[in-house]
């Protein structure tokens, strides 16, 4: 490497001046690429998070084609076949107790789980987004207020609101849907609070507010950017959690009803069943594990990429 | 200030250290080499990036071990070479033997310990002080660094000092022991004007008192000209020039150090005359480039810069710079005037 | 301080109020009462019915005389039982329940602190791959699907643990197990995450550079500092034992408070339901209570500021 051990044959030629514009020196080398642009490029490499976000797909598309890809259908009640050990040649996940196909029965609960999931993400992207982020722009009384609100309905176990919501309406998705709704947001409604009142003290900010931009585009431009990656990676963690939640109240009873099916009703029934038919436990909890694992997963990824800070 | 004549106390040579990262090896320190001379102090110059803090870092060996990777050169303190010790006899260089500030007062003390109990950690760890020794030594300590009520001010935690207060209270840190080293990353760049002529007074005032050698690492040539004796320029993670303060500031030999001086104000200098910005911005440590560091930005750049590492050429017993413009073949390059100027 | 602790007080008593109230009035919109529940009754013993339930008085006298009742203590009466005190219920239940969690928290706060410590200080490493995949496997199983795993597995087909009931400390082991996975889960992953934050401040390079042995960093600066977040994920953890502890109980059938809620969701058995609900209200705004003034006591920043925004 040093020039010390390496003979160099000097010519008049390499004393030549290298005549470069000004502009040169300040050329920035590559071209520009943007946060998110950058982030892309990160998550890519993470090999675990890419496969999680496949297998997340995967379920997504199963979830919708998976009955149709068998002759059966979902609450077909045929007793001359229950209990049917899975076989690739018959069913590929076996039957029930009624002779009902497991494999189609699981990817209609495996909705279930999807439309909690999206109406998971909904909530948190549009009602705690902006309870939060008005709650922090506009600070002083009107922040007061509404944290006053969330602290309370943070106080209430939200297992107690979806107790509460299945008995005075039926159980059943209406209730699951108004329960999650209820309580879904207000974590992510004081994340982004937190975020926005230190935002309001960066500089940018100022620096925005000062030159006269007005609130609407202070928060669309300035402040919804700046906390909205932090939203997606919480959503990775929120989703589970919710799907878990859901399969929860099913499993205890209070969830889906037959002959609707979700995973947690599934592994409910599958768990009464399990000493004679493990297969009615383990497929439907299979599913529920890697779709709670790939999100985890493709979150951690996720935060990684969005968040190299948090990175060495 | 004149320099001190004396044996090496610190010698690095040809130190080269990396980081393992996820955009790749990022070179940091590229071939670094000085010493340090009993009861001097020598500042170590660069821009942010420069891979000045990580090479002091390294004296220590105080980088994440998880992904640091050293690539070769020695550190070499009373014989021995601290890069090869074992972590256990590191133990014993840091504090009594070496011991270092950090640049931002405000992170680099512990939020959750009374401040007493930080300084006496070091005491009781090295000196083997009772609790009742180590107590009275840590007010001393503090009486030392110019901290009033100093009895009181150790039952006290760090968001209740300011800034200032805060440094000083980690300098009576690394002063516990009575270290023979004393290594100051930046002490002054997170505070106030009048706070960092205070605490540079106090780096030098302590110098007198205890004797020690101080290698102050800095990015401001203005704390340099009244602290150190002798400077280190760095750059690209190489020392691309040494020499006395006075050398330095007044009869640079390298087109960097000129680029540095220029663009500091002085004082007594000719208001009409503005100052000068280096255009463009350091190497890109992942992939530095195979010849000079500074060719790139450099306005005298030729073809052999792009190429070769400079070798050093030697102007005094301590002046030496790494640049082709001194090659014999090389033009004949002025130096500017605002620098010659100065003089 | 005093102040703040007064102030958050306050705040959780509001809470408690609103959700009692809330709950009440909703318990009325049920379907569903004592004497539906009960065979055929003539109208005299549906009248002494009425009167044990205060059913014959206004709705606003049945509130505050539930109110009232609530400050002595007095939860009502089950509409099972015998109509036995819904509070001397509680109270013969809870032990077991109480037993079952803190049994839980202590096994996995241990095994969680063990290893998210492991993992940070020995990052990148093999232990570290190993302790995240344990710790993704014990928050994404959860607890009604590793339940009657567990339950088949190391009690039917091993035989080392009896499958139900709860006669002695020994069936006690596989359902705090089970419950211990997630809160050890959930520890280690945080643990990891907080260590890895504060190896990195400057104060633990001061500390390196004091010449601490890397075991004294460890003990006095990093695992302090790292526990005081670990406050925080307090009231989430209780939740999840809360509902872990339904589930627990429910597939073994443990006598302690969560199977008895679960039964009585199905019974309709509405003061029980309104007790238990109570009783984990009180156990949430507490705990969310104790973690903010924990949070206060141990980090001296927050103390001397008195709010924690």
């Amino acid at each position: 490497m040093d020039t010390s051990n390496r003979q160099i044959t000097f010519t008049p030629d390499l004393f030549e001046p290298v005549h470069r514009s000004a502009e040169d020196a300040e050329k920035i080398r590559g071209a520009p690429v943007g946060f998110w642009g950058d982030a892309w490029r990160r998550l890519k490499r993470n090999r675990l998070a890419v496969a999680a976000g496949c297998v997340i797909i995967l379920i997504i598309a199963l979830a919708f084609v998976g009955p149709w890809l068998t002759p059966y259908t979902p609450s077909e009640q045929v007793l001359e076949r229950q209990y049917k050990t899975p076989s690739l040649s018959g069913f590929w996940f076996g039957t029930d107790e009624f002779g009902r196909s497991m494999f189609d029965r699981v990817w209609v609960g495996t909705r279930v789980s999807l439309y909690i999931a999206a109406l998971v993400t909904v909530m948190d992207m549009c009602v705690g987004m902006a309870y939060g982020a008005l709650s922090g722009y506009y600070g002083g009384r009107v922040d007061n207020v509404m944290q006053r609100i969330v602290e309370i309905l943070v106080g209430i176990p939200i297992l107690i609101v979806a107790v509460l919501t299945m008995l005075i309406l039926k159980p059943g998705i209406l209730s699951l849907t108004i329960a999650i709704g209820l309580t879904g947001w207000t974590s992510s409604a004081r994340l982004i609070r937190g975020q926005v009142l230190r935002l309001k003290e960066q500089e940018f900010f100022l620096a925005s507010r000062s030159l006269g931009a007005n609130t609407f585009r202070l928060i669309s431009k300035h402040l919804i950017p700046n906390v909205f990656y932090i939203l997606i990676i919480t959503l990775m963690y929120t989703v589970p959690t919710a799907v878990f939640f859901e399969a929860f109240l099913s499993f205890i009873g209070l969830g889906i009803q037959p002959p609707a099916a979700s995973l947690g009703a599934l592994i409910n029934d599958g768990a009464a069943q399990m000493r004679f038919y493990p297969y009615m436990l383990i497929f439907p909890a299979a599913v529920l594990v890697t779709i709670t694992i790939s999100f985890r997963l493709l979150g951690d990824g996720l935060r990684d990429a969005l968040d190299p800070r948090m990175r060495q | 200030m004149a320099t001190v004549n004396g044996e090496a106390i610190l010698s690095v040579d040809d130190l080269r250290i990396s980081f393992s990262t996820y955009a790749g090896e990022v070179q940091a320190v590229r071939g670094a080499t000085f010493d340090l001379r009993r009861g001097e102090t020598l500042a170590i110059v660069g821009e942010s990036g420069s891979g000045k803090s990580v090479a002091a870092r390294s004296i220590m060996r105080l980088n994440p071990e998880s992904n640091t990777i050293v690539r070769g050169g020695e550190i070499i303190f009373e014989g021995e070479d601290l890069l090869k010790l074992s972590e256990k006899r590191m133990l014993d260089i840091r504090g009594p033997k070496i011991a270092m500030v950090f640049q931002d007062p405000m992170t680099s003390l512990d939020p959750t310990m009374r401040v007493g109990r930080q300084i006496i950690e070091s005491l009781k760890q090295h000196l083997g002080m009772s609790g009742r020794q180590a107590a009275e030594r840590a007010a001393e300590l503090l009486e030392l660094v110019g901290i009033p009520h100093a009895e009181a001010r150790l039952k006290q935690y760090p968001h209740q000092f300011s800034g200032g207060m805060r440094q000083r209270v980690v300098i009576a840190i690394a002063l516990a022991c009575d270290p023979q080293v004393l290594i100051a990353d930046e002490p002054t760049t997170a505070l106030d004007v009048t706070i960092q002529a205070q605490i540079l007074e106090l780096l030098r005032e302590l110098q007198e008192r205890l004797g020690m050698s101080i290698v102050l690492i800095t990015h401001d040539l203005g704390v340099v000209a009244s602290t150190a004796h002798r400077i280190a320029v760095m750059y690209g993670g190489k020392i691309i020039e040494t020499g006395t303060v006075r050398e330095i500031f007044y009869t640079p030999q390298m087109p960097y150090t000129w680029g540095l001086l220029a663009s500091i104000p002085l004082p007594t200098a000719d208001r009409s005359q503005d100052l000068i910005p280096i255009p463009g911005t350091p190497p890109d440590a992942t992939d530095p480039p195979k010849g000079c560091p500074f060719a790139a930005r450099c306005p005298y750049a030729m073809r052999i810069c792009e190429d070769e590492v400079p070798g050093y050429t030697t102007f005094s017993d301590e002046h030496r710079a790494a640049c082709w413009l001194h090659h014999q073949m090389a033009p004949n390059v002025e130096r500017p005037a605002r620098i010659t100027g100065a003089k | 301080m005093l102040k703040y602790t007064l102030k958050r007080l306050v705040n959780a008593f509001v809470v408690l109020f609103i959700i009692t109230t809330a709950t009440w009035f909703l318990m009325q919109l049920l379907p569903g009462s004592p004497i539906q529940n009960s065979e055929k009754l003539t109208p005299e013993q549906e009248a002494q019915v009425a009167e044990q339930y205060n059913l014959d008085e206004p709705l606003p006298v049945q509130y505050a005389l539930y109110m009232s009742g609530l400050l002595r203590g007095d939860l009502g009466d089950s509409y099972q039982f015998g109509g036995r005190s819904v509070t001397g219920i509680i109270l013969e239940r809870l032990p077991v329940s109480i037993f079952l969690g803190t049994q839980a928290i202590i096994v996995g706060l241990v095994v969680g602190l063990f290893l998210g410590i492991v993992s940070a200080l020995k990052q990148n490493s093999i232990w570290d791959s190993g302790a995240a995949f344990l710790a993704v496997l014990g928050v994404s199983v959860p607890d009604f699907v590793l339940a009657p795993l567990a339950q088949y597995w190391l009690g039917l087909k091993l035989g080392i643990f009896p499958i139900a009931f709860f006669e002695s400390w020994w069936h006690s082991v596989l359902p705090s197990l089970v419950l211990a996975t997630v809160v050890a889960a959930v520890i280690a992953t945080f643990t990891r995450t907080e260590m890895l934050e504060v190896l990195g401040q400057d104060y633990v390079t001061l500390a390196k550079a004091k010449g601490l042995s890397r075991l004294a960093v460890v003990l006095r600066h990093v695992l302090r500092n790292s526990m005081i977040p670990l406050v925080t994920i307090m009231l989430p953890l209780t939740a999840a034992l809360v509902t872990g502890v339904l589930i627990v109980e429910t597939v073994f059938s443990i006598p302690g408070l969560g199977e008895q809620f679960v039964r009585s969701i199905f019974e309709k058995d509405f003061p029980i339901i309104m007790g238990t609900t109570i009783l984990f209200s009180v156990f949430f705004v507490a705990s969310y209570l104790l973690q903010d003034i924990l949070y206060g006591i141990i980090d001296p920043r927050i103390r001397v500021a008195g709010n924690r925004e």
